[in-house]
């Protein structure tokens, strides 16, 4: 039987985790907030970008963009937004198994894949799973910058560019509320067909200043940058979520077994007392 | 009178989104005037103040580069956050490449590279200072 001074050692040790847990929770609560904000603010611009894209989409250019073709695939990219920090539960992971399951669906249709990775938690999970990584950002941060992003996106369109690449998807989860989170795993390129709307009616195109070329190059890759971000900031809404969820049941957890100890505790003070009493009782009779 | 509708929007937050009667900016080939009923039009943004009048209102914003689209109806300011170079685009470009290559090769990549990056601040910090000194002299 364990002894009583174990069993408190062991009730103090998990109180003190319980009292980090409990804070994290409420750390992770108050940063859901400002990501959630931060969400709301970049919205306007995805949103803005998303209908001139469309508009572009519908209008008869002069000039189709290569991110609208689709090509011969033989090979696939996936952009996959992690979180850089761990104690989230299974976001990641369950993303991860989701990216893997997609990779592996192209791979039997003979497209091979490779990875461009953001956040700590994916590059660690490629390099022990093995896979062709192009491009890894990492450290983002709470506020993820728009500029670190730059050089990872550069890096999959210069590939897409010289054709090394054929599709890419962008992998992130998706926040649906403070309980759920859901992993995507969404086309980007080739850019699926835009609906044709009250626009098409009539045959109309833009005059483009200076030329179609460049002005749509940029502004494809300001698209493509733009939903990268926001799937990084959604993706760090969804980490404070999750993380907040993992902690209180963390916590919950701790209590139960405090609980559980406390009881034990109890049992083995009683034992304890009632045999030194039963030996006081012995040694009295044999008196 | 006739008015077009404004948004102005820059990646990390709306700016300005209403009506106008008369918008001025700074396209990438010159000054732009853009009334409503304007041809469609797509061109690039430079840096500069945008003015946008409704009626005898006027108000500026400041744009950094970016891009505009105006379609008959509605003007849309899609402005970046920051100016940015090609060549800035490119040393990000190699930085991402090389960190994926450091992470496949090295095995303490984690605690090599919070070695290596206060190794670069320390680095960084001497170079700030040299700078500094010769100002100085």
């Amino acid at each position: 039987m364990a002894n009583t001074k174990e069993v408190r050692k062991q009730i103090a040790s998990i109180k003190s985790t319980q009292k980090i847990t409990s804070a994290m929770e409420m750390v992770a609560a108050s940063k859901i907030k400002k990501t959630q904000n931060e969400m709301q603010l970049g919205r306007p611009y995805s949103e803005k970008i998303k209908e001139v894209i469309s508009h572009i989409a519908n209008s008869s250019s002069e000039y189709s963009h290569p991110f609208y073709e689709h090509r011969d695939t033989k090979k696939a990219c996936f952009i996959v937004v992690s979180s850089d920090k761990g104690l989230c539960g299974g976001l990641n992971i369950n993303l991860f198994k989701q990216v893997i399951s997609k990779s592996a669906e192209l791979n039997a249709q003979g497209i091979e894949s490779n990875f461009a990775l953001i956040g700590l938690k994916a590059a660690s999970f490629f390099k022990s799973v093995g896979g062709d990584v192009v491009a890894n950002v990492q450290k983002l941060g709470d506020k993820p910058d728009p500029d670190a992003l730059i050089g990872l996106t550069k890096t999959v369109l210069d590939l897409h560019r010289n054709g090394e690449i054929d599709q890419v998807y962008l992998c992130g989860n998706g926040f649906v509320n403070t309980m759920t989170q859901e992993p995507k795993v969404e086309q980007l390129i080739p850019l699926p067909a835009e609906e044709k709307d009250e626009l098409t009616a009539t045959h109309w195109d833009y005059i483009y200043e200076p030329e179609a070329q460049d002005l749509l190059e940029g502004l494809m890759t300001r698209y493509i940058e733009s939903l990268i971000y926001h799937a990084v900031i959604e993706n760090s809404a969804c980490e404070q979520a999750a993380k907040m969820l993992a902690m209180k049941n963390a916590t919950e957890n701790a209590g139960d077994l405090i609980k559980e100890l406390e009881l034990l505790y109890n049992n083995v003070r009683q034992a304890a007392i009632t045999q030194e009493l039963s030996e006081i009782v012995g040694g009295a009779a044999a008196v | 009178m006739s008015t077009i509708k404004v948004s102005i929007v820059s990646s990390s937050e709306e700016i300005y989104s209403g009506e106008g009667t008369m918008v001025f900016a700074t396209g990438s080939l010159g000054e732009i005037g853009i009334a409503p009923g304007h041809t469609p039009l797509l061109t690039g943004l430079a840096p500069g103040p945008v003015r946008v009048q409704n009626g005898d209102d006027e108000k500026t914003f400041f744009c950094s580069g970016g891009f505009i689209e105006i379609q008959p109806d509605l003007v849309t300011f899609l402005s970046d956050r920051a100016e940015r170079a090609e060549s800035m685009d490119e040393a990000e470009a190699i930085k991402a490449q090389e960190q994926a290559e450091k992470n496949m090769h090295d095995k303490e990549s984690e605690l090599d590279y919070t070695k290596a990056a206060a190794q670069l601040a320390e680095a960084a910090a001497r170079i700030k200072t040299i700078q500094k000194l010769r100002k100085n002299k």
